[in-house]
């Protein structure tokens, strides 16, 4: 079986759903013959013609207002915004339209649509192509807001993704898109767009993170157990809805939380984990909650961008802290 | 001089502000004058119902509602061209269209008197038609998008959305337009210009002399039609759909009519336009053309005015009371519509919500 990187685990999953579902296409900008600017849909368009696989006019709001039409008449479109930075068109359609359909018909007309973005920073790419902002996302009613952080889970939940009768968010982290390979079935398994997968047991301190962070989080993890500390590592992959369940039982077991995200700190994701766990586990806490997160500035021009970047350093000493506490 | 490429906007009416036939070549349908009136009848009943929402408002029993006093005639002509099989993406005061393709006056009252379920349509064809959109512009992109899945299905339907003269200066609008025309979409805009978005008049809306040549630089073919003439309007829409049905593209249709009432009822239109203005627009409006027209033509008369304008009334009666009549939603359905299901973490907020309601909160 090939082994396959992340990014050419997104063009697997669509790939096979396109053969299996007469209904799924992709459309955006670039992605037909030239296969997307990371090549997420290259091959695709040979495969299933250029209304299947649409190269659009250069207008993000168009390609958005298009997917709801599409989604509503019975197509199962994948939208993709070039950039995570460039998606802010696509809001007003996004927040006003694909996420509310269903609620203000009261089920009548539904948007069963995936807007894929490449998703953060790190490749050092010019300026607006870094962008992480999920959180102006979860807050949105109606949406799920998905990220994997591996080729199987990139697969798996995409697959979930177009197969859900409601709008997800899939947004992709480009640093990690060619980070390795591993072995991913092409078997059309879907992963539940419900739960958090735990991918490292620990019992002293949790860490939480998702995208392209789990890479910090679990090289944190080998350094902590190096030093003689045991680090849980939970990826949440769905961050709405969200399962809280599975943090609040980690955060129970070692009584530590880290919250390690990319975006902003101030009124990120991990503000809504923090908050919950102080809401639901405050009893369970033997340290205050740490949050290793980029900064409240826009995400520097690429010299400085990786001091911007949670780093494997920064998580390590926020998880001792945790354990210095108590 | 070297010309690259020339273009004309053809203007578009039969009947004149008096209803004198401005032209001998009456469209097929314009011939059938049992048609005619049954389209001056929805027209009719399209005002009984718009006085009636407006005077729910005024005495409390609606929210805020948006009128559309004045454009009868451009809105029936849209909806009476349409098939059932085709998709109608409306903005927030074509009931005249609505009405046409089934939507019932309780569904419009039940949305402005704030309850979801007034989007709901029950009856086809609008139980498959897109809901009012409020966000300007936004809906001419799903009606591009279901132009876009009929074309990639082969089915021969064509998708219409209808925008105010304001709207037309969105990005949304020249997006819809611009991907009908680059593949060649079956979409059928129409730009029902009443002169005003809420106080801004049509003249600081766009420099353009006419907005329906908007629809050129898309590559659509395009027209001006008196948007208080239905023949027009409905002539004009009949060919656009053919058009799109027969694969040979999409149409910008800009009927030229007039907002004769406020904007909604929150809105107090006498802060920025004269009365003399407002009354010319009485002059040239939609309802009294067609009744002279077909006066003339002797298929119409005062008495029949009056028969048909009591059955409006009793009509409009019975929905006000099946919309006066509704219960309240229970408070779950806040939570019930979000997801196909109610995902467990919302559930939690369901169950407390609920939890306040047995405690009487």
């Amino acid at each position: 079986m090939a082994q396959i990187t992340l990014i050419e685990a997104v063009t697997q999953a669509l790939a096979y759903e396109m053969a299996h579902d007469d209904s799924v296409m992709v459309l955006g900008e670039d992605v037909g013959l030239n296969g997307g600017v990371f090549r997420a849909t290259q091959g695709l368009q040979e495969k299933f013609g250029e209304l299947r696989v649409l190269d659009t006019p250069l207008d993000e709001t168009t390609i958005a207002g298009v997917t709801v039409g599409l989604a509503v008449q019975g197509m199962k479109p994948v939208a993709e915004a070039q950039f995570e930075g460039f998606i802010y068109p696509m809001m007003e359609q996004i927040a006003c339209h694909a996420a509310r359909m269903r609620n203000r018909t009261r089920g009548r007309l539904t948007v069963p649509a995936v807007f894929r973005a490449p998703w953060g920073g790190g490749i050092r790419a010019p300026e607006h192509h870094s962008e992480a902002n999920e959180h102006l996302f979860t807050n949105i009613p109606g949406l799920r807001v998905v990220m994997p952080s591996s080729p199987a889970r990139a697969y798996g939940l995409l697959l979930a993704a177009i197969r859900d009768p409601d709008p997800v968010m899939f947004f992709e982290p480009k640093r990690i898109y060619r980070q390795y390979k591993e072995e991913v079935p092409d078997d059309g398994e879907a992963l539940p767009l419900d739960v958090c997968f735990v991918l490292r047991d620990g019992t002293d301190v949790t860490l939480v993170t998702w995208g392209a962070q789990v890479k910090e989080a679990l090289e944190a993890a080998d350094e902590l157990a190096s030093q003689g500390i045991s680090a849980e590592v939970i990826d949440v992959a769905t961050l709405t809805p969200l399962d809280f369940d599975t943090i609040a039982e980690s955060v129970q077991k070692t009584g530590r939380c880290v919250i390690v995200h990319e975006a902003p700190k101030t009124a990120g994701f991990g503000a809504e984990i923090a908050a919950r766990l102080a809401e639901e586990c405050m009893y369970d806490l033997l340290a205050p909650v740490e949050r290793v997160t980029g900064f409240d500035t826009h995400i520097p021009l690429f010299r400085l961008e990786m001091k911007y970047m949670p780093s494997v350093e920064r998580v390590v000493d926020a998880a001792k802290r945790t354990l210095a506490a108590s | 001089m070297t010309i690259a490429a020339k273009f004309e906007i053809e203007y578009l009416q039969y009947l004149d502000a008096e209803g004198k036939q401005v032209r001998d070549d009456l469209p097929e349908f314009a011939k059938d004058l049992g048609h005619m009136v049954e389209l001056y009848k929805l027209m009719l009943s399209t005002r009984v119902f718009d006085a009636k929402s407006i005077a729910l408002q005024r005495t409390g029993k609606l929210g805020t509602y948006a009128s559309c006093l004045g454009h009868e005639a451009a809105h029936v002509g849209i909806g009476s061209a349409m098939r059932p099989e085709d998709v109608y993406a409306p903005s927030y005061r074509e009931y005249g269209a609505q009405l046409y393709r089934g939507v019932q006056p309780r569904e419009v009252y039940m949305y402005w008197g704030g309850d979801e379920r007034g989007n709901d349509y029950q009856k086809e064809p609008a139980r498959h038609d897109f809901a009012w959109s409020v966000p300007i512009a936004t809906q001419c992109l799903h009606a591009a998008g279901s132009a876009l899945a009929f074309k990639i299905r082969g089915e021969k339907r064509v998708a219409v959305c209808t925008i105010g003269d304001g709207g037309s200066s969105k990005g949304d609008f020249y997006g819809a337009i611009n991907i009908a025309g680059a593949q060649n979409l079956p979409l059928v805009a129409v730009i029902v210009n009443n002169q005003w978005a809420i106080s801004v008049p049509r003249k600081i809306q766009s420099g353009a002399p006419t907005l329906a040549q908007k629809g050129i630089a898309a590559g659509l073919f395009s027209i001006q039609v008196d948007g208080n003439d239905i023949i027009a309007v409905r002539k004009a829409m009949e060919d656009a759909l053919e058009r799109a049905r027969s694969g040979k593209g999409g149409s910008v249709i800009e009927a030229v009519t007039y907002r004769l009432g406020d904007h909604t009822t929150a809105d107090d239109a006498r802060r920025y336009r004269g009365e003399q203005e407002v009354k010319d627009g009485w002059e040239k409006e939609p309802m009294k053309r067609l009744r002279n027209w077909l006066v003339a033509k002797g298929v119409w008369d005062d008495a029949k005015e009056e028969a048909w304008k009591a059955e409006c009334d009793e009509w409009m009666d019975n929905e006000v009371n099946a919309y006066l009549e509704t219960k309240t939603q229970p408070v779950s359905a806040m939570f019930d519509y979000i997801f196909a299901e109610v995902p467990a973490d919302l559930a939690k907020q369901r169950d407390y919500v609920l939890s306040l309601e047995t405690k009487g909160h």
